[in-house]
């Protein structure tokens, strides 16, 4: 880039004198074609500074987490004891409470997602349309913290109340039901933490959910009209399957979201390391145990257990968004 | 045997089974609409019930309080200002510049299609793994936490969203507009410079909107970075308090006038970020007309 620039100017500025009117029109357009080559450069280095951030991050966590990953191997994935006394770490329980909690919230919001998604397109007049779009996208842009402090405060009192009492109390003891069902009755457990996880990814399924339904032709919406089909039958035999293939795009989109969400689940999981045995039971995920633990962390072991985890969280979301990405095609992802 | 026999008779119960069918479809949907914007209200409302009985003049005026005595946020507002004006300041000019080279520059190149694809994974990438990265580029290093590390957290935030918006703005100027620059002798960077970026300053003040809005409420990020600080702080070098934090310690503290602050701290919080984002989007409608 360098050489480019000094040629270019060395050979524009000597070569003729031409004066106009007191004025080098020579020289105003060497300096300028040097500030447009230094504005490229820039530009150019900056979307580089991109690049390298997201390399760096895979770098650094690899690097911090290799000592813990290396000295456990297979048994960090494996294990389930994770004892910072002992300096032993196995993530088994964190990475099973992340992959759970991701996957119910997203059982919870996807159908929440395109009924919302459906609604806006099909059946509401436009005039609330725009404010009901401006909730949902209002729902996106609390901050994490602020649902954390909704459900520890708010929702998992009355779920423990409502929901977990009761459901605790009909069940015949010993039965199935009984063991989905045990837990610690005080409303934080993977449940509600996967339910406050929906209420956050819900958003961001239904507003891609939305547009994708736009992005339907309206001669095929409406040929289906036109035969007669039924609202219900034009969004769930001709909509939906037009877009199958974006629609997994956004359901791996709010995934990665859920994986790494943080400070939510860590107000709600209720921060236990072994696996959960019940839907009520407490656990934790990846990201709650670094944001518990990490500041905390003394033994280097413990930091570079904590690194892994990370980059553990980092692979699993890369793919999710990654695939979210590539079947999103030129959607927002 | 006349053309009747082509009709098929209406099947009145198959067709009251559809329309059945559809009425629940209908109501189904408008249930899931209404279940999210219950929960928008529910959670506003929770949020000023709780908080609007502790904002006073001492929230402003005085720092952070050991427990049981009066104190306020200062230490923690002046700190998030701080780290997300520093923060605001890298990605604001980071993103800008990022998205003019995708939208301008590198335009459909290899490249430029990478990059583009490692910024919608930035995007949405977990922020307590910026948090991790962090640390280990400028905490470790220098043996301390500090500001300085909390604002690069945040700008690796905020720069994706400003990257995103600038590219896509930028992209709806029209082509007109950077030829009749160049046909009066303009270079395609002051072209840029002087007709792209002018035609499409809304659509920027709204990336970097986003971007705050994106940023503001972060803690993950904070939490081993700027880490927190129960003293006013100005000095970049050093730990600094920031709302999000304070919250987090707060809230999860036994103390009821500790967690009554930080309901406090998050209704500030959330109406900040919810004004940032309906700023930003009217901004961005006004500038699409």
């Amino acid at each position: 880039m360098a050489d480019a620039m000094t040629a270019d100017v060395s050979d524009a500025a000597p070569s003729k004198q031409l004066v106009r009117g007191g004025i080098d029109i020579e020289r105003i357009g060497a300096v300028a074609a040097r500030k447009d080559q230094l504005f490229h450069a820039l530009c150019f280095l900056a979307a580089m500074v991109l690049m390298a951030t997201l390399l760096g991050l895979i770098g650094s966590l690899a690097y911090g987490g290799w000592p813990a990953l290396s000295h456990f191997g297979l048994s960090f994935f494996t294990s389930s004891t994770w004892d910072p006394v002992a300096d032993q770490y196995g993530a088994a329980g964190p990475i099973v409470g992340t992959l759970i909690t991701a996957f119910m919230a997203m059982i919870l919001a996807l159908p929440l997602a395109i009924g919302i998604a459906v609604f806006l397109v099909e059946f509401c007049p436009s005039s609330v349309g725009y404010w009901v779009g401006l909730a949902v996208e209002l729902l996106a842009g609390i901050p994490s913290i602020v649902y954390g402090m909704w459900g520890l405060f708010v929702l998992a009192p009355w779920f423990a109340e409502h929901v977990q009492m009761p459901l605790m109390m009909s069940v015949v003891p010993g039965s199935l039901m009984d063991r989905i069902f045990a837990g610690v009755p005080n409303g934080a457990n993977i449940f509600t933490a996967s339910l406050i996880l929906a209420i956050m990814v819900l958003p961001y399924i239904a507003t891609v959910f939305r547009e994708l339904l736009l992005s339907v032709p309206p001669h095929v919406r409406e040929a289906a009209y036109g035969i007669g089909c039924t609202p219900f039958e034009v969004v769930g035999s001709i909509m939906l399957p037009y877009i199958r293939r974006s629609a997994i795009g956004a359901v791996m989109l709010g995934l990665g979201r859920a994986l790494g969400e943080t400070m939510a689940v860590t107000f709600i999981i209720g921060n236990s390391h072994a696996f959960p045995k019940s839907l009520f039971d407490s656990g934790s995920t990846i990201a709650s145990t670094i944001a518990n633990e990490f500041t905390e962390a003394t033994g280097d072991m413990h930091i570079s257990a904590l690194i892994a985890l990370g980059f553990v969280l980092f692979i699993i979301t890369f793919a999710a968004l990654a695939g979210a990405r590539l079947l999103l095609g030129g959607e927002k992802a | 045997m006349g053309h009747a026999s082509f009709v098929k008779p209406v099947n009145q119960a198959r067709h009251r089974r559809r329309k059945l069918v559809n009425y629940i479809f209908v109501g189904l949907t408008s249930l899931a609409t209404l279940i999210a914007v219950t929960a928008l209200v529910m959670i506003l409302t929770s949020l000023v019930m709780n908080g609007i009985g502790g904002l006073n003049m001492h929230i402003f005026t005085m720092d952070q309080p050991p427990p049981g005595e009066v104190g306020g946020l200062r230490n923690a507002l002046v700190g998030s200002l701080m780290l997300c004006g520093a923060a605001m300041l890298l990605s604001v000019i980071i993103g800008i510049l990022a998205g003019t080279w995708l939208a301008e520059y590198g335009d459909n190149n290899r490249l430029a299609s990478v990059v583009r694809f490692l910024n919608d994974v930035l995007l949405s990438a977990p922020s307590i793994l910026i948090g991790l990265f962090v640390y280990e580029l400028l905490v470790r290093p220098f043996h301390g936490f500090s500001a300085i590390a909390g604002a690069v957290a945040l700008a690796f935030l905020a720069t994706p969203v400003v990257t995103r918006t600038t590219e896509d703005i930028l992209r709806l100027q029209s082509n007109a507009l950077r030829e009749a620059g160049m046909a009066l002798g303009a270079g395609k960077g002051y072209v840029i410079r002087a007709i792209v970026w002018r035609a499409s300053r809304s659509g920027l003040v709204t990336g970097a909107l986003l971007g705050f809005a994106r940023i503001s409420g972060e803690t993950a990020p904070l939490l081993f970075t700027s880490l927190g600080n129960p003293f006013l702080n100005l000095q970049l070098t050093q730990p600094m308090a920031a709302l999000p934090t304070t919250i987090f310690q707060f809230a999860l503290s036994a103390y009821d006038d500790w967690r009554s602050l930080a309901w406090v701290g998050a209704m500030i919080i959330a109406l900040t970020v919810l004004s940032a984002n309906i700023i930003g989007r009217a901004l961005a409608r006004g500038g699409k007309k």
